[in-house]
């Protein structure tokens, strides 16, 4: 096992580099630059600030040159944010949608698979069909529908949570992550429940729960005990990439409460060029997304003895 | 194995020999019959055929075109019944525009309670008011859903839209399902280095920034449609493929799986024919998970303004555009967050029948 986490732990590298590679070429190829959009500047002025940032060189020496920084962890400087570097944009917008993601990971979790659970054990029944229905209105409700509801409800009749921003907002009972955390809970929560269902309904079917039903162990204890092992193996492959996704930022989520955090960073640093910051988050993404389905990898086979050989 | 448990009560009298018993139990077969009794399901078959229909014909019966706007009709609620307002003047041709009947009140907002009530009713009733060189009568126009801010028939625009929605759904979620699947039982399937490549191949498309693709994309083939599929569905196979690869790699030291190699069967015959028909449930379960969120991508892409451009429209760009008039018109978000709704029931409903009826170990209940 632990052979098996080291080994992919070591094709993380080789991993990061082709993303790195492909991402910076691909900012090459896409038309606009950095200061095209700036205002009043004289193309002497855009000529200096091209040199300044070393986008004048050949492309392939500004791609050799900004390996052997990122090598040793310099993402560099960003070009919107003209005090800060990569890493301290990063640095400051990742751990708040690290907040709101862990929070939202959490609710989605407890709530899909409760939902998922209940709704398998009575297939077919009232108490399969309400916890579906309720799931599916999750998916339905778009995040962008979702958040505005509960910003009216709970920010601004009920007065619990804030409606927008982050900081310096203790003046309301609840954390600025609760309300971003449970409009993007919910509708992974809704994610979640389907595949549980789906999958402990695959295993409920199988043999060997036929032979624990006639051995006459408790249905809780099937379920619990024998079903669950494999019936959540969907769900462990879904949540590497899910956990990996939500910690890294919802971009609509974070637009609709106004929060600061690295979703939002990224789509501004694409749309204003600022190519440092989108290789820089590109490449902290790639690693988050790696190291978590390594982690679901791991968990799915601990869960399910039948992989493991 | 796949004969033995799928025992066809619904199979034609074959000669229990050979290729022939296979083909008297095909799993499709099975599948439909079984589909066939289950209501639920079928229920949501129809709606969703009949939604389908809808949006494919509608748009040809109704009387308005998507784009044309009538700015003096502007966020009419469906309640509200349409006035023709016709000016004559000295020259030229009459000039006429049409007004919801609330807002024909505004229209005479300086005249008193009563007398506005007495003309309000005088129309209503089908008869005409005249004032000064302007008539008014109740139009024959009807806005079944009401209108947008810009005076568009929403209904009109709600069927154009599921046009799109629908479109970009399924073509995405097949790309995404034809990708996602053989990837992933491919991987799992051949284990070792293979899996390694294939999986990591798909992390690094995963990591890679969705947005700078698309803008990309639509900047060296010009905006389309056909891109905006590719596109999503070039990002939405990587879950499928490790969800359908976790399966198989649970599902290949089985036993019916080494008494399938030991026959000598290929490989590609063992992946389609023994091991993805057994994970068939979670396919169908994430395929009907990928439907909504495809649909729902294309209007954060539209967001974004690389989706779909005015005047057309998506029911996903619809519903955010509906979400934002709440409070004004809530119409505007209610009938196309229906008909997304809707949709998503009826298939929702229908997958899990699917899944039912494709389960091989079902036919034992």
């Amino acid at each position: 096992m632990i052979k098996i986490i080291a080994g992919r732990l070591f094709q993380l590298i080789p991993v990061l580099w082709i993303i790195l590679t492909l991402t910076f070429f691909m900012t090459k190829i896409v038309p606009g630059g950095p200061f095209s959009a700036e205002r009043q500047a004289t193309p002497e002025v855009i000529a200096q600030l091209n040199a300044y940032y070393g986008l004048d060189k050949p492309v392939w020496q500004q791609y050799l040159r900004y390996l052997s920084k990122v090598v040793m962890f310099d993402f560099g400087p960003s070009y919107t944010y003209q005090s800060e570097s990569v890493n301290e944009v990063i640095g400051r917008a990742f751990p708040i949608s690290l907040q709101i993601g862990t929070l939202a990971f959490c609710i989605a979790l407890v709530i899909g698979v409760t939902a998922g659970v209940i709704a398998a054990a009575n297939k077919n029944k009232l108490l399969d069909y309400l916890p579906m229905s309720i799931s599916m209105l999750g998916i339905c409700l778009p995040t962008f529908v979702l958040g505005p509801i509960l910003a009216l409800v709970f920010g601004l009749v009920l007065k619990l949570a804030p409606v927008s921003g982050w900081y310096g907002l203790n003046y309301v009972p609840l954390h600025p992550a609760v309300m971003p955390a449970v409009t993007l809970g919910l509708f992974y929560a809704a994610y979640i429940a389907r595949l549980t269902r789906g999958g402990m309904l695959d295993i409920l079917n199988q043999d060997f729960i036929r032979t624990a039903r006639a051995k006459g162990v408790p249905e809780h204890e099937i379920i619990f005990r024998h079903a669950s092992r494999g019936g959540l193996l969907p769900v462990v492959a879904f949540l590497g990439p899910c956990f990996a996704g939500l910690i890294s930022g919802s971009f609509v989520v974070e637009k609709v409460f106004n929060v600061p955090g690295l979703g939002q960073e990224f789509i501004k640093s694409v749309f204003n060029r600022d190519y440092p910051l989108i290789l820089g988050t590109v490449v902290f993404f790639g690693a988050l997304i790696v190291i978590f389905n390594l982690v679901s990898d791991v968990v799915q086979l601990l869960l399910d003895p039948r992989s493991r050989n | 194995m796949r004969d033995s448990t799928r025992a066809a009560p619904f199979a034609d009298p074959v000669p229990v020999q050979g290729e022939s018993l296979e083909r008297g139990s095909s799993l499709w077969r099975d599948a439909w019959l079984r589909l066939q009794k289950n209501r639920i399901a079928l229920f949501g078959l129809w709606t969703f055929m009949l939604i389908a229909i809808l949006c494919l014909g509608g748009p040809f019966f109704t009387s308005y075109s998507y784009e044309s706007t009538e700015i003096s009709l502007k966020a009419s609620a469906p309640t509200e019944r349409i006035v023709l307002r016709t000016e004559f003047r000295k020259v030229g041709e009459p000039r006429e525009s049409y007004l919801a009947l609330s807002s024909l009140e505004d229209e005479f907002l300086e005249r008193s309670p009563a007398e506005r009530r007495a003309i309000k009713e005088r129309v209503q009733n089908g008869n005409e008011f005249r004032e000064g060189n302007a008539a008014y009568r109740l139009s024959n126009q009807r806005h079944v859903f009401g209108t947008d801010p810009l005076g568009r028939d929403l209904l009109t625009r709600v069927l154009i839209g599921g046009r799109i929605s629908l479109a970009v759904g399924f073509a995405a979620t097949l790309v995404s399902i034809a990708i996602g699947v053989v990837w992933g039982a491919a991987a799992g399937f051949a284990g070792g280095k293979v899996d390694t490549v294939m999986m990591r191949f798909a992390d690094i498309l995963y990591a890679l920034p969705f947005t700078v693709i698309v803008i990309l994309l639509m900047v060296m083939f010009g905006r389309n449609f056909v891109l905006l599929f590719v596109a999503i569905g070039a990002v939405e196979w990587l879950n499928m493929s490790r969800i359908v690869r976790g399966q198989i790699i649970a599902l290949k030291n089985q036993e019916f799986i080494e008494a399938a190699i030991s026959l000598g069967l290929p490989a590609y015959r063992i992946m389609f024919r023994h091991l993805i028909p057994n994970v068939m449930g979670s396919i169908i379960i994430y395929t009907t998970l990928t439907v909504p969120n495809v649909m729902l991508l294309e209007a954060v892409l539209s967001f974004l303004g690389l989706g779909v451009q005015p005047p057309l429209s998506s029911w996903g760009v619809l519903i955010d555009e509906g979400s934002r008039t709440m409070e004004t018109s809530p119409w505007l978000l209610f009938f196309p967050a229906v008909f997304f709704t809707l949709t998503l029931f009826s298939l929702n409903f229908l997958g899990d029948g699917l899944r039912d009826a494709l389960d091989p170990k079902s036919s034992k209940d």
